[in-house]
């Protein structure tokens, strides 16, 4: 007949999936420190003390060693029977030829098994060959196929990322919020030219276009950087309009218009602030938006050009290598994830606490 | 209206179905108990959030989950608990012993199916014939119901007919199957006051040919006068007073009875306001200790800080209060 | 409802006429096709010539008119960077490859999505539910190009289930098919998860159960279709995503359709195909929208009769 109130372990923690997963789920939507550390640490620090935190130069490579794996894993190791075979390509798995053996046993990368009383290297001998060296400390994460540091280009890489969203989403969402406040205040054809062409642009698929824009001018940072706000302005000229046309129906709009405001004064002094949640929730919830369409230009060769070592070019570089070197397009896609993952869980939570009717855009 | 004489068909017995949240326990069905004969017509009355509808479907055993569980009592079904019973023995029930039509006409009928595929896909449970018969039956089930030109009727979807339409139509699928109890909730609460009546005397008709029982879930006393046999009043989750319509009209002991009882207008007084009861009922999740209705009673005292038993008044009339209790 | 699709035909038309005007600006605006056309050290005669020959020497809105007048004739223009090659030719040779795999995707994406979406609805706030939450943000925060490399590492070099690109048989679809439907699995799954709850909470559910329904009829009879209607709206948007995601899936899985055709002909300001393929996708986009439209208003008889 009175409130019972549940002990800590109660009802719902008896359903399948248990305690842990809804209250980690619940504890991860009230405190967003996970997605906050993650984004602190893999991209706005990195960015920030590249030159200072990177361990390595990240243009230049030691050739000596490239292709080396993360600092975890150990040698490759095989045993290999010498054959008698000119062609490396023509021995078959468990061979070695005889040219690559003394190669390798010169190198130090081979040593004998069987065989190999006289010093050297004989048909039939058995080998036991490091075809693949471990990975050292000094790369913790591996080198590409020029010998540079991995974990140096990411850190480096996550200033492009930085500072393409930020640059990218301070324009476009600029020139956004100007044309939705527009659309709102003006009325009548101005708002219909503005929402047709909000309309026209949402119906055309991004990539495509941020592609063709790319092409038509010269790949580069900068060129990025418009294009992703072209990319970006509509949504924010439909989501400000709507807002801006409710804050105009409040009467404090009336009482400054009676007072001799002019519209722009009007628009910058009194409904903008009002939009501010909004505006700032929007770009949160862009920024990964915008990580995966710089990405996905520099992937393709459209975006930002090498050397500079955007997670996007250095996926493209390890792609070739996919079946001898995973870590080289592995680690970017990682930092890519990480970062647009972490950024999403604070947008949406960020949207919770400011601006919960944007839930549904 | 005499008691009906048929036999004990259903019996429920302190049955408890609650709400479990997060953070509390909603009681929002504890430890009702009653029983229904057959042919008669059992109301249920209360204000809205005082359990009835949950008590109506803790008896299909369609509680919504996961939250809330039927947690104690039993339900029998000539003498069969259904409580016991597997969900594929309950899918048997449902429909076939137990029926219900719901409050709202407007939305209690898919909107993407036409009539007649809603009304014969629960023939066809029972009725393992072809398609042929099973539209027959249909539009035998609709003309039971008095829906005109029922061939017609059961090619339109619900949103081509009227509010009364859908209701008549909701009541031929519940009815369709011949169940032997009909949960009628707040059939009529949606519908114009002309189309109530109708409706009424058509659920009357249709009990005076088959014989079913009904249990008539109701807010309202009017209706309670004019379609039951016996009444039972909810609050809080609670049954506080039962009997037959003539004694609790004649005779109401328990103070929410009677709050009730005054609030509904009667024709030959002159009336210069309706009287309503004062203050809300009690939130579920936030009950008061003692008799629930305590705070809003005018003859509370010390000792309904106790939640009170249930005094039987006469043969057939029961009420939970103190008042009864021969040291008040 | 007729009068209804020949608006939104309307719309359509006009959106197309838009996007081949930018396009065709675009092109125009960056630099000289001969260019591309001619090796660095050609003649000045020579290039006039050649742009006589393209009819590049006229202004630029009479090209557009040009250009407008061949494409209502079916003539899309010559390529510039395969040789004079019409790029109907081009695009007739890549097509049936995009067509088949964005079917392939969507189907996938369907088959995985709608099950799933009503399982997790049922089952809400289970750790199934949970489960399949996590998969669905994990699965948003990685572009595609990123998620087709990590399938093809695990799936094509680690365990050697299918082949790590090219066309081929099925097996060759499955990774780029996955990879490329991926994206529409997440959000459909989503929608269809809370457009079932929403009607699982319904009055007509409610009947349907007291009518003795089985569960599984309940949810896949009365809930699904009705469940349906929002996620249908979705498909639409799938469109795009189907576009820009084979654009970046083909690259990827080295897949001979026209998403890999485009990103060619770009990197190689070859116009004459990037618009002929632009305006293709533009198209199918705007009809997919149209259909889905159509497609609405059968699945629900409320928006048919009105």
């Amino acid at each position: 007949m009175t409130v019972v109130a549940l002990p800590k372990r109660g009802f719902i923690d008896s359903l399948p999936g248990g305690p842990a997963v809804t209250q980690g789920l619940a504890w991860a939507r009230r405190y967003p420190l996970l997605p906050g550390f993650v984004l602190l640490f893999v991209l706005v620090i990195p960015a920030i003390f590249a030159n200072q935190i990177a361990p390595h130069d990240h243009r230049i490579g030691d050739l000596d060693l490239v292709k080396r794996p993360p600092a975890w894993i150990g040698d490759k190791i095989v045993e290999q029977t010498v054959v008698q075979k000119q062609d490396r390509r023509v021995a078959r798995q468990g061979e070695i030829t005889l040219s690559s053996a003394t190669r390798r046993m010169k190198r130090g990368t081979a040593t004998f098994l069987e065989g190999g009383g006289d010093g050297t290297v004989d048909v039939g001998d058995k080998l036991r060959v490091v075809i693949r060296q471990g990975g050292t400390w000094t790369y913790p994460l591996g080198t590409d196929k020029q010998g540079r540091d991995i974990l140096s280009r990411l850190i480096h890489g996550s200033r492009v990322s930085l500072t393409v969203s930020v640059l990218a989403i301070a324009l476009g969402g600029g020139l956004g919020v100007i044309l939705g406040l527009l659309a709102a205040y003006k009325g009548g054809i101005t708002d219909t030219l503005i929402m047709r062409l909000v309309d026209i642009k949402l119906a055309f698929p991004s990539i495509l276009l941020a592609l063709v824009l790319v092409a038509a001018w010269k790949p580069g940072l900068l060129t990025v950087i418009i294009v992703i706000s072209v990319l970006l302005w509509a949504r924010y000229a439909r989501v400000v309009r709507g807002e801006a046309i409710s804050i105009m129906n409040r009467d404090f709009i009336d009482r400054a218009q009676v007072a001799g405001a002019s519209d722009w004064r009007i628009m910058a002094r009194h409904i903008f602030p009002n939009l501010m949640n909004t505006v700032v929730v929007l770009a949160t919830l862009e920024v990964g938006h915008v990580i995966i369409l710089e990405s996905t230009l520099s992937f393709l060769g459209a975006g930002i050009p090498r050397p500079t070592p955007a997670w996007g070019v250095m996926v493209a570089d390890g792609r070739e290598l996919i079946v001898a070197a995973w870590w080289i397009f592995f680690f970017p896609c990682v930092a890519i994830v990480l970062t647009v993952l972490s950024m999403n869980l604070m947008g949406d939570w960020l949207r919770d606490k400011l601006d919960p009717k944007l839930r549904n855009i | 209206m005499a008691t009906a004489q048929g036999e004990v068909i259903l019996e429920v017995n302190d049955l408890r179905t609650y709400f479990y949240t997060r953070t509390s326990v909603v009681k929002a069905v504890d430890g009702i108990s009653f029983n229904l004969r057959q042919g008669e017509t059992l109301g249920i009355v209360g204000e809205s959030g005082c359990g009835k509808t949950i008590t109506a479907l803790s008896l299909l055993r369609l509680v919504p989950k996961p939250a809330g569980r039927i947690v104690g009592g039993e339900i029998l079904l000539h003498g069969e608990d259904l409580l016991q019973k597997s969900e594929d023995e309950m899918r048997r029930v449902r429909g076939q012993k137990i029926s219900m039509i719901l409050q709202d006409p407007q939305t209690s009928l898919n909107p993407v199916f036409n009539i007649g595929n809603q009304l014969m896909e629960s023939l066809a449970l029972t009725h393992k014939e072809g398609r042929k018969n099973l539209f027959q039956r249909a539009v035998e089930s609709l003309r039971d119901v008095n829906v005109a030109a029922p061939e017609r009727r059961l090619e339109d979807f619900p949103h081509q007919m009227s509010g009364g339409m859908k209701q008549r139509v909701v009541g031929a699928i519940a009815m369709s199957l011949e169940p032997d109890i009909i949960i009628a909730d707040e059939p009529t609460t949606a519908l114009d006051v002309t189309i109530q009546l109708q409706y009424l005397r058509l659920l009357k008709d249709i009990q005076a040919r088959t014989g079913l029982a009904i249990i008539f879930i109701t807010h309202d006393f009017g209706v309670v006068a004019r379609m039951c046999d016996r009444v039972a009043v909810m609050y809080a989750g609670h049954i506080v007073e039962h009997g037959s319509v003539r004694d609790l009209f004649n005779d109401p002991q328990h103070p929410y009875t009677q709050a009730l009882m005054d609030s509904v207008p009667k024709l030959e007084e002159k009336v210069d306001r309706l009287y309503s009861i004062e203050g809300q009922p009690p939130l579920l999740w936030d009950l008061p200790e003692g008799c629930l209705f305590a705070p809003r009673c005018p003859h509370a005292r010390d000792k309904c800080q106790e939640y009170p038993p249930t005094f039987d008044i006469k043969e057939g009339h029961t009420a939970d209060c103190w008042r009864l209790d021969p040291s008040w | 409802m007729q009068r209804y699709i020949l608006r939104r035909s309307a719309q359509g038309l006009l959106a197309i006429i838009v996007i081949s005007m930018v396009v065709f600006a675009l092109a125009r605006v960056t630099g000289d096709p001969t260019q591309v056309l001619l090796p660095d050290e050609a003649s000045e005669e020579q290039i006039l010539q050649t742009q006589i020959e393209w009819g590049l020497d006229k202004p630029l809105h009479i090209q557009y008119f040009v250009y407008i007048k061949r494409l209502t004739r079916g003539d899309l223009g010559n390529s510039f960077k395969w040789a004079g090659v019409p790029a109907s030719e081009l695009i007739a040779e890549r097509l049936p490859a995009t067509v088949q795999l964005s079917a392939f995707a969507l189907l996938i994406s369907a088959a995985i999505a709608f099950p799933v979406g009503v399982l997790v609805a049922v089952k809400k706030d289970t750790g199934i539910d949970y489960a399949g939450k996590m998969v669905a943000i994990l699965g948003q925060s990685a572009p595609s190009f990123a998620l087709g490399l990590i399938l093809m590492w695990v799936f094509a070099v680690q365990l050697d289930w299918f082949p790590t690109s090219g066309r081929g048989g099925l097996s060759h679809m499955v990774l780029p098919g996955v990879a490329l439907g991926y994206y529409n699995v997440a959000a459909l799954m989503r929608l269809t998860r809370s457009s079932m709850l929403e009607v699982l909470d319904t009055e007509y559910v409610k009947l349907a159960r007291i009518k003795g329904v089985s569960e599984r009829r309940v949810i896949w009879k009365h809930c699904f279709r009705n469940a349906l209607i929002v996620p249908l709206t979705y498909f639409g948007l799938i469109g795009a995503v189907l576009i820009t995601g084979s654009v970046v899936t083909e690259t990827v899985f080295a897949w001979p359709g026209l998403g890999a055709l485009v990103i060619e002909a770009i990197l190689a300001r070859d116009f004459t195909v990037v618009q002929a393929v632009v305006l293709l996708f533009a198209f199918t986009f705007i009809l997919i929208n149209i259909l889905v439209d159509i497609l609405y208003a059968y699945i629900d008889p409320r928006i048919r009769y009105s």
